[in-house]
Protein backbone atom coordinates (compact mmCIF):
# COMPACT_ATOMS: atom_id res chain seq x y z
CA UNK A 1 0.00 0.00 0.00
CA UNK A 2 1.35 3.67 -0.94
CA UNK A 3 2.34 5.89 1.92
CA UNK A 4 -0.54 8.40 2.19
CA UNK A 5 1.03 11.68 0.88
CA UNK A 6 2.41 13.91 3.19
CA UNK A 7 1.07 17.67 3.38
CA UNK A 8 4.11 20.67 3.05
CA UNK A 9 3.53 24.06 3.47
CA UNK A 10 5.68 26.71 2.11
CA UNK A 11 6.51 30.33 0.82
CA UNK A 12 6.94 31.62 -2.74
CA UNK A 13 7.54 35.04 -3.41
CA UNK A 14 5.96 35.64 0.27
CA UNK A 15 2.71 33.42 -0.50
CA UNK A 16 1.65 30.93 1.80
CA UNK A 17 1.17 27.97 -0.35
CA UNK A 18 0.64 23.71 0.34
CA UNK A 19 2.12 21.01 -1.29
CA UNK A 20 2.50 17.58 -1.37
CA UNK A 21 6.21 16.49 0.12
CA UNK A 22 7.22 14.41 -3.04
CA UNK A 23 6.96 17.65 -5.31
CA UNK A 24 9.37 20.07 -7.01
CA UNK A 25 9.27 23.51 -6.26
CA UNK A 26 8.94 24.12 -9.97
CA UNK A 27 5.93 21.98 -10.28
CA UNK A 28 4.35 23.83 -6.53
CA UNK A 29 5.30 27.45 -8.39
CA UNK A 30 3.60 26.31 -11.79
CA UNK A 31 0.48 24.84 -10.22
CA UNK A 32 0.49 27.65 -8.31
CA UNK A 33 0.89 29.97 -11.44
CA UNK A 34 3.69 31.85 -10.46
CA UNK A 35 5.86 31.34 -13.54
CA UNK A 36 9.38 30.56 -13.31
CA UNK A 37 11.98 30.33 -16.99
CA UNK A 38 12.82 27.20 -17.94
CA UNK A 39 14.57 25.86 -20.76
CA UNK A 40 15.96 22.09 -19.82
CA UNK A 41 12.68 21.13 -17.83
CA UNK A 42 9.78 19.68 -20.25
CA UNK A 43 6.76 18.47 -18.27
CA UNK A 44 6.47 15.01 -19.18
CA UNK A 45 10.75 14.39 -19.42
CA UNK A 46 13.37 13.76 -16.04
CA UNK A 47 14.39 17.14 -14.56
CA UNK A 48 18.40 17.51 -14.49
CA UNK A 49 18.64 20.77 -13.47
CA UNK A 50 21.05 21.14 -16.29
CA UNK A 51 20.09 24.88 -17.91
CA UNK A 52 19.95 27.01 -14.42
CA UNK A 53 17.30 29.22 -15.58
CA UNK A 54 14.79 28.09 -13.21
CA UNK A 55 17.39 28.70 -10.40
CA UNK A 56 15.84 30.83 -7.25
CA UNK A 57 16.67 32.11 -4.07
CA UNK A 58 16.00 29.61 -0.82
CA UNK A 59 16.41 31.66 2.32
CA UNK A 60 18.84 29.77 4.49
CA UNK A 61 20.61 28.97 1.66
CA UNK A 62 23.71 30.84 -0.04
CA UNK A 63 23.85 29.32 -3.20
CA UNK A 64 20.94 29.74 -5.53
CA UNK A 65 19.18 25.97 -6.86
CA UNK A 66 17.29 24.66 -9.33
CA UNK A 67 13.51 24.78 -9.25
CA UNK A 68 12.99 21.96 -11.22
CA UNK A 69 15.23 19.45 -8.92
CA UNK A 70 14.81 20.75 -5.54
CA UNK A 71 11.73 19.57 -3.43
CA UNK A 72 9.92 21.37 -1.45
CA UNK A 73 10.55 21.20 2.08
CA UNK A 74 8.42 22.32 5.28
CA UNK A 75 8.35 26.12 6.01
CA UNK A 76 10.96 26.46 2.99
CA UNK A 77 10.64 30.41 1.81
CA UNK A 78 11.41 30.72 -1.76
CA UNK A 79 12.14 34.09 -3.81
CA UNK A 80 11.25 33.48 -7.75
CA UNK A 81 12.08 37.15 -8.73
CA UNK A 82 14.90 39.44 -7.65
CA UNK A 83 17.41 41.19 -9.40
CA UNK A 84 20.22 38.71 -8.39
CA UNK A 85 18.20 36.25 -10.16
CA UNK A 86 16.95 38.29 -13.46
CA UNK A 87 21.11 38.89 -13.83
CA UNK A 88 21.62 35.42 -13.53
CA UNK A 89 18.56 34.53 -15.80
CA UNK A 90 19.83 37.15 -18.42
CA UNK A 91 23.22 36.40 -18.76
CA UNK A 92 22.60 32.43 -19.47
CA UNK A 93 20.73 33.13 -22.25
CA UNK A 94 23.04 35.44 -23.58
CA UNK A 95 25.61 33.01 -23.08
CA UNK A 96 23.82 31.12 -25.20
CA UNK A 97 23.24 33.08 -27.83
CA UNK A 98 27.06 33.86 -28.04
CA UNK A 99 28.03 30.67 -28.05
CA UNK A 100 26.48 29.07 -31.16
CA UNK A 101 25.15 30.56 -34.13
CA UNK A 102 21.65 31.94 -33.73
CA UNK A 103 20.37 33.86 -36.76
CA UNK A 104 16.70 34.27 -35.97
CA UNK A 105 15.70 36.10 -38.88
CA UNK A 106 16.37 33.38 -41.24
CA UNK A 107 15.98 30.18 -38.60
CA UNK A 108 12.77 27.57 -39.23
CA UNK A 109 11.20 28.39 -35.85
CA UNK A 110 11.71 32.18 -35.70
CA UNK A 111 8.58 33.20 -33.70
CA UNK A 112 8.18 29.72 -32.33
CA UNK A 113 11.48 29.91 -30.48
CA UNK A 114 11.73 29.01 -26.66
CA UNK A 115 15.71 30.51 -26.67
CA UNK A 116 13.92 33.76 -28.55
CA UNK A 117 11.00 33.65 -26.23
CA UNK A 118 13.08 34.05 -23.39
CA UNK A 119 15.13 36.38 -24.42
CA UNK A 120 12.19 38.58 -25.18
CA UNK A 121 10.14 37.88 -21.82
CA UNK A 122 13.39 38.64 -19.80
CA UNK A 123 13.82 41.95 -21.29
CA UNK A 124 17.57 41.28 -23.42
CA UNK A 125 17.42 43.38 -26.74
CA UNK A 126 21.71 42.65 -27.23
CA UNK A 127 24.19 40.08 -25.84
CA UNK A 128 26.89 41.79 -24.09
CA UNK A 129 28.99 38.66 -24.35
CA UNK A 130 31.27 38.56 -27.68
CA UNK A 131 29.98 36.10 -30.57
CA UNK A 132 31.88 33.03 -30.62
CA UNK A 133 30.80 32.09 -34.34
CA UNK A 134 31.91 28.55 -34.01
CA UNK A 135 32.15 26.48 -37.54
CA UNK A 136 29.52 23.86 -37.16
CA UNK A 137 27.96 21.07 -39.56
CA UNK A 138 24.49 20.64 -40.23
CA UNK A 139 23.25 16.64 -40.36
CA UNK A 140 20.56 16.30 -43.25
CA UNK A 141 21.22 12.32 -43.47
CA UNK A 142 18.08 11.47 -42.08
CA UNK A 143 15.18 11.24 -44.91
CA UNK A 144 12.53 13.31 -42.42
CA UNK A 145 14.71 15.48 -40.04
CA UNK A 146 17.62 17.53 -40.04
CA UNK A 147 20.06 18.57 -37.20
CA UNK A 148 21.87 22.01 -37.23
CA UNK A 149 24.31 22.03 -34.45
CA UNK A 150 24.22 26.33 -34.99
CA UNK A 151 21.23 26.38 -33.30
CA UNK A 152 21.93 23.41 -30.59
CA UNK A 153 22.01 24.89 -26.91
CA UNK A 154 22.41 21.42 -25.15
CA UNK A 155 19.66 21.03 -23.15
CA UNK A 156 18.92 17.14 -23.97
CA UNK A 157 15.18 17.15 -24.18
CA UNK A 158 16.25 15.10 -27.35
CA UNK A 159 18.75 12.61 -25.33
CA UNK A 160 15.72 12.26 -23.03
CA UNK A 161 12.78 11.88 -24.92
CA UNK A 162 14.42 9.64 -26.94
CA UNK A 163 15.72 7.03 -24.25
CA UNK A 164 12.42 7.89 -21.51
CA UNK A 165 9.77 8.02 -23.60
CA UNK A 166 10.20 6.35 -27.10
CA UNK A 167 13.03 3.93 -25.69
CA UNK A 168 15.70 4.30 -28.30
CA UNK A 169 18.47 6.50 -26.77
CA UNK A 170 19.28 7.48 -29.94
CA UNK A 171 20.67 10.69 -29.08
CA UNK A 172 23.48 11.32 -26.99
CA UNK A 173 26.45 13.82 -26.01
CA UNK A 174 30.01 13.57 -27.10
CA UNK A 175 32.35 15.80 -25.47
CA UNK A 176 32.48 18.24 -22.42
CA UNK A 177 31.62 22.06 -22.20
CA UNK A 178 31.50 24.11 -24.71
CA UNK A 179 32.86 21.38 -27.31
CA UNK A 180 29.42 19.13 -26.43
CA UNK A 181 27.58 17.78 -29.31
CA UNK A 182 24.97 15.80 -29.16
CA UNK A 183 25.14 12.63 -31.49
CA UNK A 184 23.20 9.75 -32.85
CA UNK A 185 24.55 6.02 -32.48
CA UNK A 186 27.81 6.45 -31.65
CA UNK A 187 28.36 9.69 -33.51
CA UNK A 188 27.21 8.02 -37.48
CA UNK A 189 25.49 10.23 -39.40
CA UNK A 190 21.49 10.87 -38.39
CA UNK A 191 20.51 9.14 -41.49
CA UNK A 192 22.31 6.13 -40.56
CA UNK A 193 21.81 5.26 -36.75
CA UNK A 194 20.23 2.19 -36.79
CA UNK A 195 18.43 2.53 -33.51
CA UNK A 196 16.63 5.34 -34.89
CA UNK A 197 13.11 4.67 -35.47
CA UNK A 198 12.33 8.02 -37.28
CA UNK A 199 9.35 8.67 -34.87
CA UNK A 200 10.40 12.53 -34.62
CA UNK A 201 9.50 13.08 -30.33
CA UNK A 202 13.52 14.35 -30.60
CA UNK A 203 11.90 17.28 -33.35
CA UNK A 204 8.74 18.12 -31.42
CA UNK A 205 10.56 18.24 -27.99
CA UNK A 206 13.51 20.39 -29.23
CA UNK A 207 13.15 23.96 -28.20
CA UNK A 208 15.18 26.09 -31.20
CA UNK A 209 15.84 25.11 -34.26
CA UNK A 210 18.52 22.40 -34.02
CA UNK A 211 16.05 19.75 -34.86
CA UNK A 212 13.81 20.31 -37.48
CA UNK A 213 11.26 18.36 -39.85
CA UNK A 214 13.15 18.90 -43.86
CA UNK A 215 10.69 21.23 -46.30
CA UNK A 216 10.40 23.64 -43.84
CA UNK A 217 11.69 27.13 -44.27
CA UNK A 218 12.07 30.36 -42.40
CA UNK A 219 9.68 30.55 -39.25
CA UNK A 220 7.31 27.51 -40.69
CA UNK A 221 8.03 25.04 -38.15
CA UNK A 222 6.18 24.74 -35.33
CA UNK A 223 6.52 22.58 -32.16
CA UNK A 224 3.63 19.86 -31.15
CA UNK A 225 4.58 19.19 -27.79
CA UNK A 226 1.17 18.31 -26.42
CA UNK A 227 1.55 14.34 -26.79
CA UNK A 228 4.00 14.24 -24.50
CA UNK A 229 2.26 14.39 -20.86
CA UNK A 230 -0.43 12.93 -22.67
CA UNK A 231 1.54 10.12 -23.51
CA UNK A 232 3.47 9.95 -19.95
CA UNK A 233 -0.21 9.94 -18.43
CA UNK A 234 -1.81 7.49 -19.81
CA UNK A 235 1.62 5.13 -19.34
CA UNK A 236 1.26 5.76 -15.60
CA UNK A 237 -2.22 4.78 -15.66
CA UNK A 238 -1.19 1.51 -17.45
CA UNK A 239 1.27 0.70 -14.36
CA UNK A 240 -0.89 1.32 -11.59
CA UNK B 1 9.49 75.59 -31.94
CA UNK B 2 11.65 77.40 -34.30
CA UNK B 3 13.96 76.08 -36.56
CA UNK B 4 16.81 76.18 -34.62
CA UNK B 5 15.71 74.39 -32.08
CA UNK B 6 14.77 71.40 -34.63
CA UNK B 7 16.62 68.00 -33.48
CA UNK B 8 19.28 66.81 -36.10
CA UNK B 9 18.70 63.01 -36.55
CA UNK B 10 20.44 61.11 -38.93
CA UNK B 11 20.06 57.96 -40.55
CA UNK B 12 22.99 54.94 -41.30
CA UNK B 13 23.54 52.13 -43.62
CA UNK B 14 26.05 49.71 -42.60
CA UNK B 15 26.14 46.23 -43.60
CA UNK B 16 22.57 45.40 -43.73
CA UNK B 17 19.68 44.75 -46.52
CA UNK B 18 18.15 48.15 -46.37
CA UNK B 19 15.53 46.79 -44.78
CA UNK B 20 15.27 48.60 -41.71
CA UNK B 21 15.30 51.81 -44.17
CA UNK B 22 12.17 50.60 -45.94
CA UNK B 23 10.31 50.02 -42.43
CA UNK B 24 11.44 53.20 -41.46
CA UNK B 25 9.88 54.65 -44.65
CA UNK B 26 6.68 52.58 -44.01
CA UNK B 27 6.17 55.37 -41.26
CA UNK B 28 4.52 56.80 -44.79
CA UNK B 29 2.33 59.94 -43.02
CA UNK B 30 4.16 60.34 -39.93
CA UNK B 31 7.39 60.84 -41.54
CA UNK B 32 6.36 64.16 -41.73
CA UNK B 33 5.59 64.45 -37.73
CA UNK B 34 8.96 63.65 -37.19
CA UNK B 35 10.28 65.81 -39.81
CA UNK B 36 8.26 68.22 -38.05
CA UNK B 37 10.53 68.01 -35.01
CA UNK B 38 14.04 67.47 -37.01
CA UNK B 39 16.16 67.89 -39.44
CA UNK B 40 17.42 64.65 -41.10
CA UNK B 41 20.61 66.12 -41.36
CA UNK B 42 22.56 62.36 -43.31
CA UNK B 43 21.45 59.65 -44.53
CA UNK B 44 20.74 57.16 -47.52
CA UNK B 45 17.63 59.18 -48.15
CA UNK B 46 18.88 62.10 -49.01
CA UNK B 47 22.05 63.71 -50.34
CA UNK B 48 24.35 64.82 -47.77
CA UNK B 49 28.24 63.48 -48.17
CA UNK B 50 29.81 63.96 -45.12
CA UNK B 51 28.46 62.99 -41.78
CA UNK B 52 28.18 66.43 -40.02
CA UNK B 53 29.03 67.91 -36.13
CA UNK B 54 26.40 67.63 -33.42
CA UNK B 55 23.61 65.26 -34.31
CA UNK B 56 21.21 64.65 -31.94
CA UNK B 57 20.04 61.32 -32.94
CA UNK B 58 21.41 58.77 -35.38
CA UNK B 59 19.82 55.26 -36.67
CA UNK B 60 22.50 52.22 -37.29
CA UNK B 61 21.45 50.02 -40.05
CA UNK B 62 23.50 47.35 -40.53
CA UNK B 63 26.56 45.31 -39.13
CA UNK B 64 30.23 46.70 -38.81
CA UNK B 65 31.95 43.72 -41.93
CA UNK B 66 34.39 46.56 -43.85
CA UNK B 67 37.11 49.07 -42.85
CA UNK B 68 34.49 51.41 -44.19
CA UNK B 69 31.97 50.58 -42.19
CA UNK B 70 34.41 50.64 -39.34
CA UNK B 71 35.91 54.27 -40.20
CA UNK B 72 32.47 55.33 -40.76
CA UNK B 73 30.85 54.17 -37.60
CA UNK B 74 33.76 55.35 -35.45
CA UNK B 75 33.33 58.83 -36.76
CA UNK B 76 29.63 58.98 -36.36
CA UNK B 77 30.01 58.18 -32.79
CA UNK B 78 32.15 60.65 -32.10
CA UNK B 79 29.41 63.30 -33.87
CA UNK B 80 26.20 61.66 -32.18
CA UNK B 81 24.85 62.16 -28.86
CA UNK B 82 22.40 59.13 -28.99
CA UNK B 83 23.59 55.98 -30.90
CA UNK B 84 20.67 53.59 -32.25
CA UNK B 85 21.42 50.22 -33.27
CA UNK B 86 18.56 49.58 -35.32
CA UNK B 87 17.89 46.41 -36.45
CA UNK B 88 19.23 42.89 -36.21
CA UNK B 89 22.16 43.35 -38.07
CA UNK B 90 23.34 46.45 -35.88
CA UNK B 91 22.03 44.89 -32.87
CA UNK B 92 23.62 41.28 -33.19
CA UNK B 93 25.19 41.29 -36.60
CA UNK B 94 22.80 38.92 -38.07
CA UNK B 95 22.66 37.72 -41.50
CA UNK B 96 26.20 39.38 -42.36
CA UNK B 97 27.75 37.63 -39.57
CA UNK B 98 26.64 34.36 -41.29
CA UNK B 99 30.26 34.46 -42.80
CA UNK B 100 32.39 34.72 -39.49
CA UNK B 101 32.39 30.68 -38.97
CA UNK B 102 34.87 30.39 -42.25
CA UNK B 103 36.13 33.76 -43.17
CA UNK B 104 36.04 36.53 -45.19
CA UNK B 105 38.21 34.96 -47.94
CA UNK B 106 35.76 32.40 -48.98
CA UNK B 107 32.95 34.72 -49.17
CA UNK B 108 35.59 36.97 -51.52
CA UNK B 109 36.54 33.76 -53.35
CA UNK B 110 32.93 32.59 -54.07
CA UNK B 111 32.24 36.00 -54.91
CA UNK B 112 34.82 36.89 -57.08
CA UNK B 113 36.66 33.82 -58.52
CA UNK B 114 34.51 30.59 -58.34
CA UNK B 115 31.29 31.89 -59.61
CA UNK B 116 32.99 34.00 -62.45
CA UNK B 117 34.22 33.23 -65.82
CA UNK B 118 35.72 36.07 -67.00
CA UNK B 119 38.85 37.42 -65.60
CA UNK B 120 38.22 35.98 -62.13
CA UNK B 121 39.96 38.22 -59.58
CA UNK B 122 39.46 39.56 -56.61
CA UNK B 123 38.96 44.00 -56.47
CA UNK B 124 41.81 45.34 -54.87
CA UNK B 125 40.08 49.05 -55.42
CA UNK B 126 36.48 50.42 -54.61
CA UNK B 127 35.30 47.64 -52.92
CA UNK B 128 36.21 47.99 -49.03
CA UNK B 129 38.24 45.45 -47.48
CA UNK B 130 36.68 43.36 -45.47
CA UNK B 131 37.32 42.75 -41.73
CA UNK B 132 38.24 39.00 -40.73
CA UNK B 133 34.89 39.18 -38.74
CA UNK B 134 31.49 40.79 -38.87
CA UNK B 135 30.88 42.92 -35.60
CA UNK B 136 27.68 43.92 -33.99
CA UNK B 137 27.51 47.76 -34.06
CA UNK B 138 28.22 47.67 -29.29
CA UNK B 139 31.15 45.69 -29.95
CA UNK B 140 33.01 48.43 -32.03
CA UNK B 141 31.62 51.26 -30.27
CA UNK B 142 29.27 52.34 -27.19
CA UNK B 143 25.44 51.91 -28.53
CA UNK B 144 22.71 53.88 -26.50
CA UNK B 145 19.35 52.22 -27.98
CA UNK B 146 19.00 48.42 -29.04
CA UNK B 147 16.05 48.06 -31.61
CA UNK B 148 16.40 44.29 -32.29
CA UNK B 149 14.20 42.57 -35.75
CA UNK B 150 14.44 41.92 -38.59
CA UNK B 151 13.34 44.74 -39.68
CA UNK B 152 11.70 46.50 -36.50
CA UNK B 153 7.87 47.32 -37.42
CA UNK B 154 7.41 51.06 -38.68
CA UNK B 155 5.42 51.17 -35.59
CA UNK B 156 8.01 50.10 -33.42
CA UNK B 157 10.94 52.61 -35.44
CA UNK B 158 7.92 55.41 -34.88
CA UNK B 159 8.03 54.83 -31.21
CA UNK B 160 11.48 54.89 -30.78
CA UNK B 161 12.27 58.23 -32.99
CA UNK B 162 9.12 59.69 -31.12
CA UNK B 163 10.66 58.49 -27.12
CA UNK B 164 14.00 59.84 -28.20
CA UNK B 165 12.82 63.37 -30.08
CA UNK B 166 10.53 63.67 -26.69
CA UNK B 167 13.78 63.08 -24.40
CA UNK B 168 13.30 59.77 -23.27
CA UNK B 169 15.04 56.78 -23.91
CA UNK B 170 12.62 54.06 -25.30
CA UNK B 171 12.02 50.49 -23.48
CA UNK B 172 11.24 48.23 -26.68
CA UNK B 173 11.09 45.13 -24.60
CA UNK B 174 7.46 44.21 -25.42
CA UNK B 175 7.38 45.40 -28.73
CA UNK B 176 9.92 43.97 -30.78
CA UNK B 177 12.66 40.79 -30.69
CA UNK B 178 15.32 39.24 -32.39
CA UNK B 179 14.17 38.22 -36.14
CA UNK B 180 10.72 40.03 -35.42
Amino acid sequence: MKAPLQVTVLQIDGREISAHADQTILQVALENNIWIPTLCHLEGLSDIGACRLCLVEIQGIAKLQPACATRVREGMQVVTRSARLDKYRQSIIELLFAERNHICSVCVVNGHCDLQYLARKLGIEHVHFPYMYPNLPVDASHERFALDQNRCILCTRCVRVCSEVEGAHTWDIKGSGIQSRVITDFDQPWGEAESCTSCGKCVNVCPTGALFQKGKSVAEMAKQRGFLPYLTMMREEETK
Amino acid sequence: MSERQKARIATVWLDGCSGCHMSFLDLDEKLLDVLAQADLVYSPLVDYKEFPENVDVTLVEGAVSSLEDLEKIKLIRARTKILVSLGDCAVMANVPSMRNPFGARAVLERAYLENVTLHPQIPQQVIPPLLKRVRPVHQVVKVDVFVPGCPPSAATIGYVVNELLAGRIPDITDKTRFGA
